[in-house]
């Protein structure tokens, strides 16, 4: 309530273009604990205009992106009548996460020249990252790496999932995965109207990993010897205890 | 309920993890095998990156082995020094297997070649087992008699001859060191323990006496599969901590259980129990290389080096 009033207080000041995005995030950082099980983070905002609303629909879109990696992606064949991964390309800098609400179906909305600018769809903002792409023979490994990222949830296309209200205010919902790596996430707001973007916006949200799973992570990072020790105690320890109780109870 | 393993980066549900600890646990109490062997290919099936389930599987094969050569040895069941010899292989094999492991990681070729070694060290051993096991159930049903205890084979005619007390041995170090630097190498690859392929190697080849081949084999295989633990952890930073202590939880119960249903079966049913059970993981791994997969194409996080 505080923040939509806080977002009240933004529509009527500052003045600039026709149409702006004001928006806020249900929260800016993501911890990930050992009972991680997936997250959900809510997308606000408003339009701020200081003319008449202009003719035709408006719509948005609101993207959610994970840290950039380079990706393998290999390619397996028949050899010797066993498949083995024989053809390999890299992709230099892919989304580990990558997810897009949208108003309405993005070919309804949006141009693709307009798409190629800021990087929207999913193949957009894979190409961004690399120019390997771009070549001939390395199209199918690109679309396979997005068939296999949408198929376990890691990119997605939620299409209608940005609710609209008297194009004024709007919200989406995301569902972070429970397989979601840490890093620095971006948000992004598009502000729509006949093909073209008239507004955008951009919000980090951080994800880290927190108390126990932060200690061991960074523990195997940077001390990985004392790391190594730590698991060998911990698996002696266990096997000692056990048949220490065990012997206790049959005597 | 979940559970996020820092390493492997993925939630995954707690009882699985105990489920999967605890059957293996089971086997290995009835069988007396570490069960490396079950635990890799469970983790390939769950979820969990290869890297990680072979690394994290090694650090089970240690909890799993200690409780074993405490054990024997207040039974004196374990040849130290053949145990050390044993080990000094392990360790040059451990070493050589890690780094075969991250070449093959590189190149992007370690998933084939963990199931090769799988379908064939698996499919070979139990095929043996269940020959052998067929076999002695026959003889025991026809009363046959036993074959002669020592022979002299090309084995003890190999220099650096070695006296082993407590096996009633005088042999070359060498076979037992190339025993010890195959399963090393087995151990990181695979992730297993190694004592499928020890033991028939002890007895077999380098003639030890039975009762102490188990106390023997635990204990290299305690050292080696450390080593290995550690390696990992190192080079890979692949041991996933949380997922070890799920995994050996479920697996000390298990063991405790398995062990004392052991007690009510016979050795040959066991074993050939044991062979059909290995049999079948080899079968299902050899099937999913010959056929064709539904997704042709993998994802690996990283650049190619």
């Amino acid at each position: 309530m505080i923040r939509l009033v806080f977002l009240l207080c933004l529509l009527l000041a500052s003045p600039a273009r026709a149409e702006q995005v004001v928006a806020g995030l249900s929260r800016d950082s993501i911890g990930i604990t050992a009972s991680f099980d997936g997250s959900e983070i809510l997308i606000f905002g408003a339009v701020k205009r200081f003319a008449p609303e202009p003719d035709g629909p408006l719509d948005v879109i609101v993207t959610l992106e994970g840290p950039h990696g380079p990706v393998t992606v290999r390619r397996k064949s028949r050899e010797f009548g066993v498949w083995v991964n024989t053809s390999s390309v890299e992709i230099p800098s892919a989304p580990s996460y990558y997810a897009v609400a949208t108003t309405a179906p993005m070919h309804e909305i949006l141009a693709h020249e307009v798409d190629e600018i800021f990087r929207i769809s999913v193949p957009e903002a894979m190409r961004s990252f690399s120019d390997a792409v771009e070549r001939a023979n390395a199209a199918p490994f690109a679309q396979a790496l997005q068939r296999i990222r949408f198929k376990d949830g890691s990119y997605r296309l939620n299409t209608g999932d940005v609710s609209l209200l008297e194009d004024t205010l709007f919200r989406a919902d995301f569902a972070l995965p429970a397989n979601l790596i840490e890093g620095d996430y971006v948000v992004r707001i598009f502000l729509l109207r006949k093909f073209r973007v008239i507004d955008d916006y951009s919000a980090p949200v951080k994800v880290r990993k927190v108390g126990l799973e932060r200690w061991l992570y960074s523990l195997s990072q940077e001390y990985p010897p004392l790391y190594g020790l730590l698991s060998l105690a911990i698996a002696v320890f266990a096997g000692w205890a056990a048949a220490e109780v065990f012997r206790r109870i049959r005597g | 309920m979940q559970v996020y393993l820092p390493i492997a980066e993925i939630s995954v549900n707690i009882f699985l993890l105990f489920g999967i600890g605890g059957l293996v646990g089971v086997l290995s109490g009835l069988f007396g095998v570490g069960g490396g062997f079950l635990i890799t290919p469970l983790l390939f099936f769950i979820g969990i990156p290869p890297t990680v389930a072979v690394a994290t599987g090694a650090n089970q094969v240690v909890a799993s082995s200690v409780s074993g050569v405490l054990a024997q040895l207040k039974r004196k069941a374990v040849d130290i020094r053949m145990g050390f010899v044993l080990l000094a292989g392990g360790l040059i094999g451990s070493a050589s297997g890690i780094y075969l492991f991250n070449l093959l990681q590189a190149m992007g070729q370690i998933d084939l070649a963990v199931q090769l070694s799988y379908v064939v060290f698996l499919g070979g051993v139990g095929l043996l087992m269940f020959l052998e096991s067929l076999r002695a159930m026959r003889r025991t049903r026809g009363g046959a008699k036993r074959g002669k205890r020592h022979v002299h084979t090309w084995v003890h005619k190999l220099p650096l001859k070695m006296k082993f007390r407590t096996s009633g041995l005088y042999i070359s170090v060498i076979p037992p060191l190339l025993v010890g630097m195959s399963v090393g190498v087995l151990a990181a690859i695979m992730g297993v323990g190694g004592g499928f392929i020890m033991v028939p190697a002890m007895i077999y080849l380098l003639g030890m006496p039975t009762k102490v081949v188990i106390g023997t084999s635990l204990f290299q295989i305690l050292f080696t599969s450390a080593f290995t633990t550690m390696l990992h952890a190192i080079t890979n930073q692949s041991v996933d901590v949380m997922l070890a202590v799920m995994l050996i939880l479920g697996g000390v119960v298990g063991a405790q259980i398995g062990s004392q249903l052991g007690g009510r079966m016979k050795a040959e049913q066991l074993r050939i129990l044991l062979a059909a059970l290995v049999l079948l993981v080899a079968i299902k791994l050899g099937v999913d290389l010959v056929l064709r997969p539904s997704e042709l194409y993998s994802i690996a996080p990283g650049g190619e080096q």
